[in-house]
C-alpha cells in the first residue's frame, strides 16, 4: 500500500499522472489513495518531486 | 449553475480559458469548472514564453510581463558558459496569477460563466458517449448535462482517462519539478539561465528566470527514468546552498510536465483534450503556454462549430485532431526526437560542445555555428540530427 505524508503534499497531481490504475483522488488540498486498487507499481513514489509518497508493500519491489 | 451548457470547459488555466473564449465567441453556451478556489494560483510553472507565440491569441498586456528577456546563457556541467544573444523576437517571463485571471476574465466577458472550488468527480456517460459531467461544486453533488466536455485539467486528466483515452504519461516522458520563486537574488534581468548536465538535473535542466530587479524563478526538472534514485527538491536545495545561499524563498512548489509525443487522437464521443491533458507541450523544452493556447483556442473553435452543426461525433470531433497535427503536432513530434537525441549526450559530451562554441565570437554564435561546434566535437550526432530531420 502507498502511505501518504499529508502535511508534505503540495498537491501536484504528478503522482496521478502517472499511475497506471487511476487510484489517486486529487482535490485543491486533499489526496487520497485507494488501496484497494492500487498495484504496488511504486511509479507514484518515485516521480513524486518532493517525496511525499512512501510504499509499504508487502514484497519487496 | 444551470444544469446544462452546450460545452463543459474543466480547467481554467490558460487551454481552458481559451477554450471557453472561442466556444462562448462561436455561439456557445460555455461553463468553466475550477477545482482550486481561484483562477491563477497556484501557479505551477517557470513562466517562460516567447512574444511572437504569445501576440497570435492576444494583445499583451504590461502588467502580466515580470521581465523581458533578449539573451540566454547555457552553462555545461564543468560550468563553461556560453553567452547568446537572441535573435528576431524576445521573451518574457510572465506574472501567472494576473496572466491566467486575465485569460478567464475575457472568456467570463465572452459569456462563459465560471465556477472555482468546483470538483468534477465523474463523467455523465450514457451509449458511449459523454453528455456531462458530475461536480462537486462548494460541497453539493451536482449532474450537469453538456453536449461537449472539454477536458483542460492539466497533467492529470482523469476526465480524458474516464473517456477512454490514454492519457497516463510514461515514466520516461514525465519531467519531475520543483522551482522556487525568491527574492534578494543577484542576476541579469534580461538573461535566462539554463544549467544542464548528470550533477544539476539528469534527464532535464536546472533554470534560472528572472522576474525583476531582484527576483527570479529558480526551478528544475528531472526525467522520470531517473527519478527513482534522485529528487529534485534534493537536487534545488544543493544548487541553491551552493549558487544563491542568501535569497529568500517567496514560493515553493512542484509538478510535473509531460514531455511526451503528442497524442494522435485526442478526441472522444463528446470530449476534447486541450494543453497538459493532452500532452500540448514542446517534449524538448517542456514550454507549453504557447501550443496549451492553441490547443484550447482549435477545441473551442471546433467544440462551437459541432454545436451548430449538431454533429457531437467523433468523427465530426477528429477535425481537431488534423488541425493540430498540422499546427504544432508535427513539430513537437520533431522536438520528441532531439529530445532523445540530447538526453542521450553525456557530460563529458555536454563541456566538449560548450568549448568549441565558446570559442566562436558572441556575434557569430547562429544555430549553424553551434551546430557545426558539436558535430566537430561528436561526429556521430549528424547521423542523429539527419535522422530527426528526415523524420525516421
Amino acid at each position: 500500500m502507498i502511505y501518504i505524508h499529508p502535511d508534505k503534499c503540495d498537491f501536484c497531481g504528478t503522482c496521478v499522472a502517472v499511475c497506471p490504475v487511476d487510484c489517486i483522488d486529487l482535490k485543491e488540498a486533499s489526496i487520497d489513495i485507494r488501496n484497494d486498487i492500487c498495484i504496488d507499481c511504486d511509479l507514484c513514489v518515485q516521480i513524486c518531486p518532493i517525496d511525499v509518497l512512501e510504499g509499504r508493500y508487502e514484497k519487496q519491489i | 449553475m444551470k444544469n446544462r451548457y452546450d460545452v463543459i470547459v474543466v480547467g481554467g488555466g490558460p487551454a481552458g480559458s481559451m477554450a471557453a473564449l472561442k466556444a462562448a465567441e462561436g455561439g456557445a453556451s460555455v461553463c468553466i469548472m475550477e477545482k482550486d478556489r481561484d483562477i491563477g494560483y497556484p501557479v505551477r510553472c517557470g513562466e517562460a514564453i516567447g512574444e511572437l507565440g504569445l501576440k497570435q491569441f492576444v494583445d499583451i498586456r504590461p502588467n502580466w510581463i515580470a521581465a523581458t528577456i533578449t539573451e540566454f546563457r547555457l552553462i555545461s556541467p564543468n560550468g563553461t558558459k556560453i553567452d547568446t544573444e537572441f535573435s528576431g523576437q524576445k521573451g518574457f517571463i510572465l506574472h501567472r496569477r494576473i496572466f491566467d485571471y486575465d485569460l478567464c476574465t475575457m472568456a467570463a466577458d465572452a459569456g462563459a460563466d465560471v465556477f472555482t472550488k468546483a470538483y468534477v468527480n465523474g463523467l455523465i456517460i450514457e451509449n458511449d458517449i459523454v453528455c456531462g459531467i458530475k461536480v462537486n461544486h462548494l460541497g453539493d453533488q451536482k449532474n450537469i448535462y453538456s453536449k461537449i466536455v472539454i477536458a483542460a485539467d492539466g497533467l492529470e486528466s482523469r476526465v480524458g482517462r474516464w473517456a477512454g483515452l490514454r492519457t497516463q504519461i510514461r515514466m520516461k516522458d514525465m519531467e519531475s519539478c520543483m522551482q522556487y520563486t525568491v527574492a534578494n537574488v543577484p542576476l541579469k534581468e534580461n538573461r535566462i539561465d539554463f544549467y544542464v548536465g548528470q550533477e544539476y538535473a539528469p534527464g532535464g535542466y536546472l533554470w534560472v528566470f528572472p522576474k525583476g530587479p531582484t527576483t527570479a524563478n529558480i526551478g528544475m526538472g528531472i526525467s522520470g527514468a531517473y527519478s527513482k534514485d534522485v529528487n529534485p527538491k534534493k537536487l534545488l536545495d544543493k544548487f541553491m546552498e551552493k549558487n544563491y545561499p542568501d535569497v529568500s524563498i517567496l514560493t515553493s512548489m512542484c509538478g510535473g510536465v509531460p514531455c511526451a509525443k503528442p497524442m494522435k487522437d485526442a478526441v472522444r464521443n463528446g470530449v476534447i483534450l486541450v494543453g497538459d491533458a493532452g500532452h500540448q507541450v514542446n517534449p524538448m523544452t517542456g514550454g507549453g503556454i504557447v501550443s496549451a493556447m492553441k490547443g484550447g483556442s482549435i477545441g473551442g473553435t471546433v467544440a462551437a462549430e459541432s454545436i451548430k452543426k449538431s454533429d457531437y461525433s467523433k468523427s465530426f470531433l477528429d477535425k481537431y485532431n488534423s488541425i493540430l497535427k498540422k499546427d504544432f503536432g508535427d513539430t513537437h513530434n520533431r522536438f520528441y526526437k532531439i529530445k532523445e537525441v540530447i538526453s542521450a549526450l553525456t557530460d563529458d559530451d555536454l563541456d566538449g560542445i560548450a568549448k568549441k562554441v565558446s570559442k566562436i565570437p558572441e556575434g557569430d554564435r547562429t544555430l549553424t555555428q553551434i551546430f557545426k561546434a558539436c558535430v566537430m566535437k561528436k561526429p556521430s550526432l549528424i547521423f542523429d540530427v539527419v535522422k530527426v530531420f528526415a523524420g525516421v
